[in-house]
């Protein structure tokens, strides 16, 4: 079957379709990791967007029972270049074309992916409609042009109800406004004992389990949507050690009274360098926004930048200078990507433990 | 961390003479270095003894030492410059041995240099068996178990421990020489014992194989605040068990997920942590493929044939980037060379596939099994880039200009199922070709044939589209969907012809109609990311093409592709020359060419690079997108020469000498005919294409003759015959005899052999010096020992030279460059061959004169006249320098291959000795060229009966003048004894005895080369694999001699710069 997006700009792309048939509206983002599509697809952070993938050749290790960030696919689409249906790896249990199938994720293929992430590099993030379902340019306007995209998915994805993952160490409250697995995964390397609550739960609510720490996860959407997050955390400053994680970074921003804006374009992939001005080091970081903390709005609140993106000199960091609160921009958890800087969890544990930053 | 500012003056050490396992890409890294110290202000110092590298040229590094890389030398030079610090990393296993041994007897130290980038420490670490497993063992990576060994009675032990099959690995060793696998006691016996003998420290280690897993390779750079990246990794697609020299090679990984990936990679900066490397490192992984599993094979703490790769299919500037961190720069601090505005510290992102295939000298070395195992044995390769692996890969089969332009080899579609089976499990050079064979004709499934080959199924998968695609073409009207999908598969346009049938007509007004043509997209290392300046393109089939051509006058150059013998570095020398001699003369240099390992296809040397096949498709293809003045084929070696008249044929312009006049000189009968007209002698000859006009042909030349297939590369297949068994068998074996490729059959001169190299502007000619030859006519020029200027030749003999040269050069209008070979039997001078090209010695004539030649010829080719520049025409002032070129042969990496010199040329690599005085730069020369001079033990000698003469008498003399025992084979005994010399008669049964315990030098001209049954071979290979001096020439034997005794007097040499003598 033909496939075609449509960029709201009257941009027509056509390729080949595969995995679930269907038409949907979304952001079109490019992602430069060369492996770990399948956590990529299942990261609740890319809700609402259609993920074109830089590197040409998605599918080829297959799909396997343990490379999920969360149950399900969360990205509205994706586009490569070319896939392998006959799938190689020994974890394998399906090829991507069912999957995604089986997730009701759409699908293009046989598409220059390069030009479209040359696109997006000098225009910017575009509404986008894809779809591989034979439906016409026209009828693909429509769709865009009637299409609203939700910009607060963060209060959607993550637990409905409070769940609690029992564990030995530290108690950490975790606001989950999207969590990725691995950061569940690292808290419980820790021996953490989590208490997951849903988006809009108060500070109150979640010091009512006397948590040792606050975490506060990654997740889709503009991060000054998410007011009531902001006014939870900011009651909770103060109060126990706070680690925040991408859009958790940023909505401890907000809180801080600091602000945020949408980069141009993001930063999705696996090998953007970030100087870590503390120890003056430099590690390679696994990412994933589409916003971004303004630096200078942070400064005079309290905080100090501690992490900086080499490439264009972005935030990725920031710590309270006096109070145990920190937050990263970059993914410590990775998956996919690279895990220098796994050691910010350990960081947290030792907040926890009270010790100091 | 800020450059050291103590640092003002460094000494780099190159890699010396091409061999297997270790090629151009030294010359790649070692330019890269030089450039990024000099731009530092630093004053840099260059030591090599390869002439054919751009490294040595003038203007990469302040001062060149092209002296032999040895430890008294090195010694010496240090002493004169005083350097504050030494860089060994960029000069292979030789420059890293070289920088330890110096370190070990405190050289160093008592001169206060300092040895940046890697340590002492950290090289013992990675290299010495033991150090690296009491490492590994320590930190918690993984490892198969293994032993050292210094002796068999360690080697068996370990084999009744572990069982086999074991891998035997020698210590400190360039390209795995010596290694193996063993699946019994007699292999082990065999391997081991040849692995202690080729070891430099008697060491070798035996290891629990993991052949069949993955083998996965980092590139890591760490710097000296502990910033560790990761470059590029890359998957072979051939198991371990075959060297990675040889082995297909795909970048990134393609069959790892990221769990896999990431846990390598973790592994890879562990490991690059604990040794401690400032710079650069390639480590080697085993991977199961059925579970996490995985071992540490190997770590190479230096620059690599594989970080050359790396850095050329991501795009990143390795050996740069190493340099600077010698220099104390973080990576943090440094900025990405291709984008310009991003950071030096991140992990390249590829968004096409990498494919390199190795070239094997299997055409040259027919005695030599094509067996792939541990020890490598490919010369150079290639690499394609393309969007997927399907069409980089057929990309890449095309580069290798070989007999197809797909995955169909007549050779291996014409055997029985029975022989493929057999072929494909054999694991030789071809096993592609057999893999997508098998799958054609349904003899095996993917299964199958990963069960015998243990190339993952993804692979095979792959191979399995592509062979789909051909009976698409086959099967299928040709559609224009359909040619597109072929096209963007990679199919060439030969392939979709054969396939489809359809005429080259049709096929070329449907591309046009429909408008099917590649489009070009940028190496940017960030996957589009960020805006990159680097003019770095690949051909693809996709919709957008991201080439911006200029408004300025542009010149494209046509590369060398893969190094082989034959055709080596100097090409790609030539190439990089002339495109900077466009951007000097005011033009948009673009190249194009296929090497990952040379500096042409460096990002910055010219003003575009495209990474594409040398086929005429690809080129007309760039054309038609740059339209450029016109073409430049005479730098590329015979690679671009042979399609010149396609491109004539297309009217493109070709600069310099003219197609119609490269015709002329290449075609034997109308060259023949050309010199008959200037009255210019040449040996007798002509072209023959079946057995009778053979026969008829030595009815009227009589023997000996010299035979050879028309439009060669380094002589291949040429061989002089001396009666009609061997000219019969020659026949049969060597060639295919037809209309369209007929052998060349012409009297043999026996003489002198000189070699003119000149430049032409169509009006005068500029020699820049004659180079006369050590061995006799016979010996393929590039392995004969050869020497500038020219030392015994009559004055009437140079005269004419220069006569012939230059009207020869008048009466092929040559503009530009051009080598014309002659042979002079004592009365009379003959033409022996003419190439319309640059020649392998170029680079060596414009080091040794000053006269930058390629330079010259790119401004004839531009209309200058060599008439008004400063060194104006006809024979150039002679240098006050001798300059001996000395042939390196990678006998001890081949064990199968024969060493005996002959029309065929058989060496990789070359070095050259200078000095104002003639003996002594022989004796740099064969120095340099690391041969064994013994000073005293015995000299055994067989010669053929051709060579039973009263000069070979006289040169065995001189041997036991000097002190030397003579033994010899019976024949010779006799003959030496009867000319007065008092000689020992040994068998050459009892003579591979005594080799390196009485025997110390071989001298043994063959009667019967090549063959690997015969027993000269076998006493050649035991000397080659003793490390003994092996001499096949009675001349070059001469002039060992001189190196004999100019060791014996303790002759101390002075070691100059180079240019300090014009």
């Amino acid at each position: 079957m033909e496939g075609l997006i449509y960029l709201e700009d009257g941009t027509v792309y056509k390729g080949k379709g595969f995995g679930a048939p269907g038409t949907r509206a979304g952001e079109l983002v490019f992602n430069t990791s060369m492996t770990g599509y399948q956590r990529i697809l299942t990261d609740p952070s890319y809700k609402g967007q259609i993920i074109n993938m830089t590197y040409p050749m998605i599918g080829n290790y297959g799909i396997s029972r343990e490379d999920n960030e969360s149950q399900s696919i969360h990205a509205f689409g994706l586009i490569i270049k070319d896939t392998s249906m006959r799938p190689s790896n020994h974890r394998s249990i399906m090829n991507i074309d069912d999957w995604l199938k089986l997730h009701g994720t759409p699908g293009i293929w046989s598409v220059d992916t390069r030009q479209i992430t040359r696109k997006i590099r000098r225009e910017g993030t575009v509404k986008c409609v894809i779809s591989n379902e034979g439906i016409s340019p026209e009828e693909a306007e429509t769709v865009c042009t009637s299409a609203v995209l939700r910009e607060d998915w963060m209060k959607a994805v993550g637990v409905r109800e409070t769940v609690h993952i029992e564990g030995p160490g530290k108690r950490v409250a975790l606001l989950d406004m999207g969590v990725k697995g691995n950061i569940l995964n690292s808290l419980k390397g820790y021996g953490c004992d989590i208490w997951m609550f849903p988006y809009g739960t108060s500070a109150e609510e979640m010091m009512a389990v006397k948590p040792q720490g606050l975490l506060l996860t990654n997740g889709p959407g503009d991060p000054a949507l998410a007011v009531e997050a902001v006014e939870e955390v900011r009651k909770l400053i103060g109060v126990l050690p706070i680690f925040g994680i991408c859009m958790g970074h940023q909505i401890l921003a907000l809180a801080m009274g600091g602000s945020t804006y949408k980069l141009k374009y993001g930063h999705r992939g696996a090998n953007h360098g970030v100087y870590d001005k503390e120890i003056d080091r430099s590690y390679i970081t696994s990412q994933n926004h589409g916003y971004a903390v303004k630096g200078d709005s942070i400064v005079l609140k309290g905080m100090e930048v501690t992490h900086i993106n080499l490439n264009d000199g972005t935030v990725e960091g920031m710590k309270h200078r006096k109070l145990p609160v920190f937050s990263v921009q970059f993914h410590p958890e990775a998956s996919p990507g690279p895990g220098d800087s796994q050691y910010l969890f350990a960081k947290f544990v030792k907040l926890m433990e009270g010790g100091a930053l | 961390m800020p450059k050291n500012m103590n640092l003002k003056k460094i000494l780099i050490i190159g890699s010396g003479p091409i061999i297997i396992g270790q090629a151009a890409e030294f010359d790649y890294a070692g330019t890269q270095a030089c450039k990024a110290i000099r731009e530092e202000g630093i004053e840099t110092i260059l030591v090599n003894s390869n002439p054919a590298t751009i490294m040595t040229d003038e203007g990469i590094a302040d001062k060149v030492y092209m002296e032999p890389l040895t430890e008294e030398a090195l010694t010496e030079i240090l002493k004169t410059e005083r350097p504050d610090g030494m860089l060994a990393g960029f000069g292979g296993q030789t420059g890293l041995n070289l920088a330890m041994t110096l370190q070990e007897k405190g050289v160093l130290d008592s001169l206060g240099v300092k040895l940046l980038g890697v340590n002492k420490d950290s090289i013992r670490k990675a290299e010495d068996r033991e150090a690296f497993k009491e490492l590994m063992l320590e930190i918690g990576e993984p490892i198969p178990g293994s032993t050292i060994a210094v002796d068999m009675e360690e080697c068996r032990d370990f084999v009744k421990k572990e069982g086999y099959p074991v891998i035997i690995r020698p210590a400190y060793t360039l390209g795995g020489t010596g290694g193996g696998f063993a699946h019994n006691d007699e292999e082990l016996e065999l391997l081991c014992r040849r692995g202690m003998e080729s070891s430099a420290i008697g060491q070798i280690l035996l290891e629990k194989s993991v052949a069949g897993w993955k083998e996965i390779e980092y590139e890591v750079i760490r710097d000296g605040r502990d910033n560790c990246i990761i470059i590029c990794s890359m998957e072979n697609v051939d198991p371990v068990g075959v060297h990675t020299g040889d082995s297909i090679v795909v970048a990134p990984t393609q069959t790892l997920r990221d769990e896999e990936y990431q846990m390598l990679r973790n592994a890879s900066l562990h490991i690059i942590r604990s040794l401690e490397i400032e710079g650069g490192c390639n480590i080697q992984f085993a991977l199961d493929p059925y579970s996490d599993d995985y071992v540490v094979i190997e770590v190479n703490p230096r620059v690599s044939r594989s970080s050359a790769l790396a850095s050329k299919a991501a795009g990143y500037p390795i050996a740069k980037i190493d340099a600077k961190i010698a220099l104390g720069y973080s990576l943090d601090e440094l900025h990405n060379y291709v984008t310009h505005t991003t950071s030096a510290c991140f992990e390249p992102t590829i968004d096409y596939c990498v494919v390199k295939f190795p070239k094997w000298p299997f055409d040259k070395f027919r005695t030599a099994s094509r067996k792939l195992g541990t020890q490598m044995k490919a010369t150079g390769e290639v690499m394609a880039i393309d969007r997927t692996f399907e069409s980089a890969l057929l990309k890449a089969v095309t580069s290798l200009e070989v007999k197809c332009d797909g995955l169909r080899v007549p050779f291996v579609t014409g055997l029985s199922d029975e022989m493929l089976r057999q072929k494909l499990a054999a694991c030789d050079d071809e096993r592609i070709f057999c893999i997508a064979e098998a799958l054609r004709r349904k003899l095996m499934t993917v299964d199958e044939i990963y069960e015998v080959t243990k190339i993952d199924r993804w692979f095979l998968n792959k191979i399995l589209f592509i062979v789909e695609m051909e009976y698409q073409l086959q099967e299928e009207e040709l559609t224009d969907t359909l040619l597109y999908e072929a096209e963007e598969m990679g199919f060439t346009d030969s392939e979709i012809l054969e396939l489809t049938g359809i005429p080259r007509a049709a096929l070329q007004d449907m591309r046009i109609y429909h408008d099917i043509f590649p489009v070009y997209k940028m190496v940017d290392t960030c996957g589009g990311e960020f805006d990159a300046a680097t003019p770095y393109y690949y051909s693809c089939f996709d919709s957008e093409d991201e080439v911006e051509v200029s408004h300025r006058k542009k010149i494209l150059v046509v590369g060398s592709g893969p190094i082989r013998i034959g055709q080596g570095i100097e090409f790609d020398y030539c190439c990089v020359q002339g495109v900077w001699a466009i951007k000097d003369l005011g033009y948009e240099a673009i190249i194009i060419n296929n090497n990952p390992e040379t500096v042409s296809t460096d990002f910055d040397t010219s003003d575009k690079l495209y990474f594409e096949a040398l086929h005429v498709d690809d080129v007309m293809n760039v054309l038609k997108k740059e339209r450029p003045e016109g073409v430049i084929l005479q730098f590329g070696g015979q690679t671009s020469l042979n399609i010149a008249e396609k491109l004539s044929k297309r009217s493109i312009k070709i600069l310099g000498t003219a197609f119609k006049y490269i015709d002329l000189a290449e075609d034997r009968e109308k060259f023949s005919a050309l010199l008959g007209e200037l009255g210019i002698p040449t040996p007798a000859g002509c072209a023959v294409t079946d057995q009778e006009q053979a026969f008829e042909a030595v009815g009227r030349l009589g023997y000996p003759l010299v035979v050879r297939p028309s439009y060669v590369i380094g002589g291949r297949a040429m061989q002089v015959v001396y009666d009609d068994d061997e000219l019969k068998k020659y026949l049969k074996e060597a060639v295919s005899l037809s209309e369209e490729h007929p052998v060349l059959i012409d009297k043999y001169i026996e003489g002198k052999e000189m070699e003119v190299d000149a430049i032409a502007d169509g009006e005068n000619v500029l020699i820049p010096g004659i180079m006369e030859h050590i061995e006799r006519t016979g010996v393929h020029s590039g392995d004969s020992i050869s020497v500038y200027p020219h030392f015994s030749l009559p004055e009437d003999v140079v005269s004419t030279l220069l006569d012939y040269t230059e009207r020869i050069s008048a009466a092929l209008h040559v503009v530009g460059l051009v080598n014309i070979q002659y042979a002079w039997d004592g009365s009379q001078v003959y033409v022996i061959e003419v190439n319309p090209r640059a020649s392998r010695t170029v680079p060596i004539l414009s080091k040794v004169t000053g006269v930058p030649m390629v330079k010259l010829a790119v401004a004839a080719m531009l209309g200058h006249r060599l008439a008004d520049s400063e060194y104006g025409t006809g024979l150039y002032t002679q240098s006050r320098d001798y300059a001996v070129k000395v042939p390196v042969f990678s006998g001890a990496k081949l064990t199968d291959m024969d060493v005996a010199v002959g029309p065929e040329m058989k060496s990789t690599g070359e070095v050259l000795g200078i000095d104002p005085d003639l003996d002594k730069a022989i004796y740099k020369g064969f120095l340099a060229a690391g041969m064994n001079i013994p000073e005293t033990g015995g000299v055994y000698v067989s010669v053929s009966d051709h060579d039973k003469t009263e000069a070979t008498a006289a040169v065995m003399k001189k041997y036991a003048d000097l002190g030397l025992k003579l033994y010899a084979s019976p024949g010779t005994a006799a003959f030496l004894k009867a000319s007065g010399l008092e000689t020992e008669e040994k068998s050459f049964e009892e003579a591979k005895a005594i080799m390196g315990a009485g025997v110390d030098l071989v001298i043994n001209v063959a009667s019967l080369a090549n063959h690997k049954d015969s027993q000269g071979f076998s006493l050649r290979r035991k000397a080659i694999e003793q490390g003994l001096p092996v001499l096949t020439c009675v001349d070059t034997a001469g002039a060992f001699l001189t190196a004999i005794r100019l060791k014996q007097a303790g002759t101390s040499l002075e070691y100059r710069r180079l240019g300090t003598n014009f």
